[in-house]
């Protein structure tokens, strides 16, 4: 049976450039009023000088698919492919532009665990505060008050406001309440980008759960291998259209292997189509751990590195790597190019070569990082292949309290979040 | 759970209001009580003052208008006590403009549950009425107190009070979704707001009783919504002396709905854009 039907979705979002603001203020309104008014009286074009310009944008273009009952449906894609939107509009947070969406059964959100905790509250008052706003009657967390109380293994401080519980215990608390919703359909955002790696295993053990419980689940994540456990099937969407629906697996791979999809680690086994030219070609690139092994994912506090293999097929040239480090949102959060003096002005001999850049622990923010990798000659500056979106990886922070967020467990804005050294001293008294 | 529950659909379409809105709002009315809950919760939880504050407010207004405009200027008390002319306003003086100001801030204040999760938005701006009902609640208990203390006894009228209140509650919900809608895309209306409240002040006969205003301004200076809802209240506590103005009173019920209905009209309209906007 069908249980949510798309059709022809789309969202439009209207952007503006000259550095608008996300909203208007009515001073602006009115003075771009008062210019309008004016130039219809002064013969001179008024236009060009300060205008602001508009520009459409669909963050979602033309979306129909169609989810049974009981499937658990992964949507993956690269930033900014819509899937946020999608599962805002699912979620009836906001409202489409086109289209028109049938849902049958009633639809609990997740976007954020912990929404509308307030750190005043004490516990007691924030678990029925979070599961009405999350949906529940005041009936249904009653009823399952204990059980909330038994998952979160926080009875003891039941009646402490939360602004003094540790970020572990908010979060273990904000993930039972919402671990006990029970609808139809449960819409997940990566809300396991937050935690320690034995909460992470809990929230996806209690999704796995879900989803045998025949209830439908939509589960977006950038972490494939949550992906190919938790869902049966998978929407792939790119530039806000889906690029393939389709069994789990399958679309990963397709994701993996297609320019559009980025992993932690990348290999072209095919010298023509490796990234590259007549003087060196990339062959492989990697994001590993201190001990060597290709990981997805790394805890904030360890260092991380990108490591690329590749090939020199003429002698005499000088070659500097350099990576190009994005973020979720496209920005560029650094550049690191190779300034280790032993191949520095050398030029190298035909040969494979291994170059490896360790992030510090305690560096990035936590969050999605894709790298973008090129190698270039200096003087004049020859750029031999720049590779857009060759790998990516995950900086998960813990909520250990040795990390730079400390104690405090809501959201942290920033691309960098490094553990300063700090001092206070009592300087009168 | 879900064999034993009627199916739900929902239909999304987009453009179109969705016909479930009112059922909908009727389902989250508990997070409409959780809202003004946690609100009052907190509110009496931080500030240590916080039941000190809601009586000192309206106190030391009162005194300062009783001294400017009964001791100074020496205008007329409608045959009560000056403090108590000047306090059956400030009960719904203070109301109003509490309510307005707290609602117009009200969305941008939730601004994480709105771009988080579904409910009907009208429950944000409703629900922190409810809070200064809880100070309309203190005030006059302050008020029972002054009539005490100068041995006022108040009119049988004092009994049309809760349908006052529900026309002041009218009055003040109508502008708080203007405000409250037209805050989310015109940020500058942050510090409009506080500046209307305080020219209403003035504005509104708080500190004076409007029998001071030339008969032939009345009808005009009652577009006013507030000078009605003023009037009745001086009504309802002083009683017979300030006679009901039934002109007055008509004026401002048809204002304060046409504020109301254009209010949630405009909220309605513009409330599936909060969440790209906010």
């Amino acid at each position: 049976m069908t249980i949510i039907n798309v059709e022809n979705l789309g969202k439009k979002y209207v952007i503006g450039h000259q550095g608008r603001e996300k909203y208007n203020t009515l001073r602006d309104t009115i003075s771009s009023g008062f210019k309008k008014v004016g130039s219809l009286f002064s013969r001179q074009n008024t236009e060009p000088n300060g205008e602001q310009t508009f520009e459409d944008f669909w963050a979602l273009n033309d979306v129909s698919f169609d989810v049974g009952e009981g499937d658990s449906i992964g949507i993956i894609g690269r930033n900014g492919a819509g899937k946020s939107t999608l599962l805002k509009i699912l979620s009836r947070i906001t409202e489409p532009t086109t289209g028109k969406i049938t849902i049958k059964g009633r639809v609990a959100s997740l976007l954020e665990v912990g929404t509308g905790f307030h750190p005043e509250l004490t516990g007691r008052e924030n678990i029925f505060l979070n599961g009405v706003i999350l949906g529940m009657s005041r009936t249904e967390v009653k009823k399952k008050f204990d059980e909330i109380v038994d998952y979160s293994e926080i009875e003891k401080f039941l009646d402490t406001p939360v602004k003094r519980y540790s970020s572990g215990m908010y979060v273990r608390l904000a993930f039972a309440v919402a671990a006990h919703l029970e609808p139809e359909i449960l819409i997940v955002d990566e809300v396991l980008a937050v935690g320690d790696a034995s909460f992470q295993k809990k929230c996806l053990g209690k999704m796995e759960n879900v989803g045998k419980e025949g209830r439908t689940v939509l589960f977006v994540s950038h972490q494939m291998s949550s992906i190919t456990r938790l869902c049966k099937k998978v929407i792939l969407l790119d530039g806000g259209k889906i690029f393939k629906y389709g069994p789990a697996d399958q679309v990963v791979k397709c994701y993996l292997n297609s320019g559009i999809g980025t992993s932690a680690r990348r290999k072209w086994d095919d010298p023509a189509k490796a990234p590259g030219n007549e003087i060196v070609k990339l062959r492989e690139a990697r994001v590993i751990l201190e001990d060597g092994s290709v990981t997805e994912s790394a805890d904030i506090r360890k260092s991380v590195g990108v490591e690329i293999e590749y090939e020199v097929f003429k002698d005499g040239q000088t070659l500097v790597p350099n990576f190009h480090f994005y973020n979720e949102e496209g920005i560029c959060v650094f550049i690191s190019i190779d300034q280790n003096t032993e191949w520095r002005h050398k030029a190298r001999p035909i040969g494979k070569y291994i170059s490896t850049a360790w992030i510090p622990g305690n560096f990035l923010a936590e969050g999605t990082f894709i790298v973008g990798i090129a190698i270039s000659t200096l003087n004049p500056v020859i750029i031999h292949f720049y590779e857009r979106d060759a790998v990516a990886f995950q900086i998960i922070d813990s909520l250990e309290g040795n990390s730079a967020r400390g104690d405090y467990a809501g959201p942290m804005p920033g691309v960098v979040r490094p553990l300063l050294n700090w001092k206070t001293r009592l300087s009168e008294n | 759970m879900s064999t034993n529950q009627p199916e739900v659909i929902h239909v999304i379409e987009a453009g179109k209001t969705e016909i479930t809105y009112w059922k909908d709002l009727w389902k989250f009315r508990e997070l409409f009580y959780f809202l003004s809950w946690r609100d009052i919760l907190v509110r009496y939880k931080q500030t240590a003052i916080g039941v000190a504050w809601s009586l000192l407010r309206p106190l030391m207004t009162m005194i300062v208008f009783t001294i400017v405009f009964g001791k100074i200027a020496k205008l007329p008390s409608d045959g009560a006590p000056y403090p108590i002319m000047v306090f059956a306003a400030m009960l719904p003086w203070q109301f109003f403009s509490n309510a307005i100001s707290e609602c117009s801030n009200s969305l941008i204040g939730n601004s994480n549950l709105i771009s988080k999760v579904y409910f009907p938005r009208l429950i944000i701006p409703t629900s922190t009425v409810i809070v200064c009902a809880v100070d309309f609640a203190i005030s006059f208990v302050l008020m029972l107190g002054l009539m005490a203390w100068y041995g006022f006894v108040p009119s049988v009228n004092i009994f049309a009070l809760p349908l006052l209140f529900f026309l002041v509650t009218v009055t003040a919900i109508g502008p708080g979704l203007w405000l409250c809608a037209l805050n989310v895309e015109y940020r500058d209306f942050r510090f409009i707001v506080p500046f209307m409240v305080q020219l209403g002040l003035f504005v509104s006969p708080v500190g004076f009783s409007s029998s001071i205003i030339p008969e032939k301004w009345r009808l005009i200076y009652s577009i006013n919504p507030m000078v009605g809802v003023i009037e009745g209240f001086r009504w309802a506590i002083i009683g017979n002396e300030s006679k009901l103005n039934t002109d007055v009173i008509s004026i401002s019920v048809v204002i304060s709905l046409a504020l109301l209905f254009s209010g949630i009209w405009y909220f309605r309209k513009t409330e599936k854009t909060f969440a790209d906007l906010i």
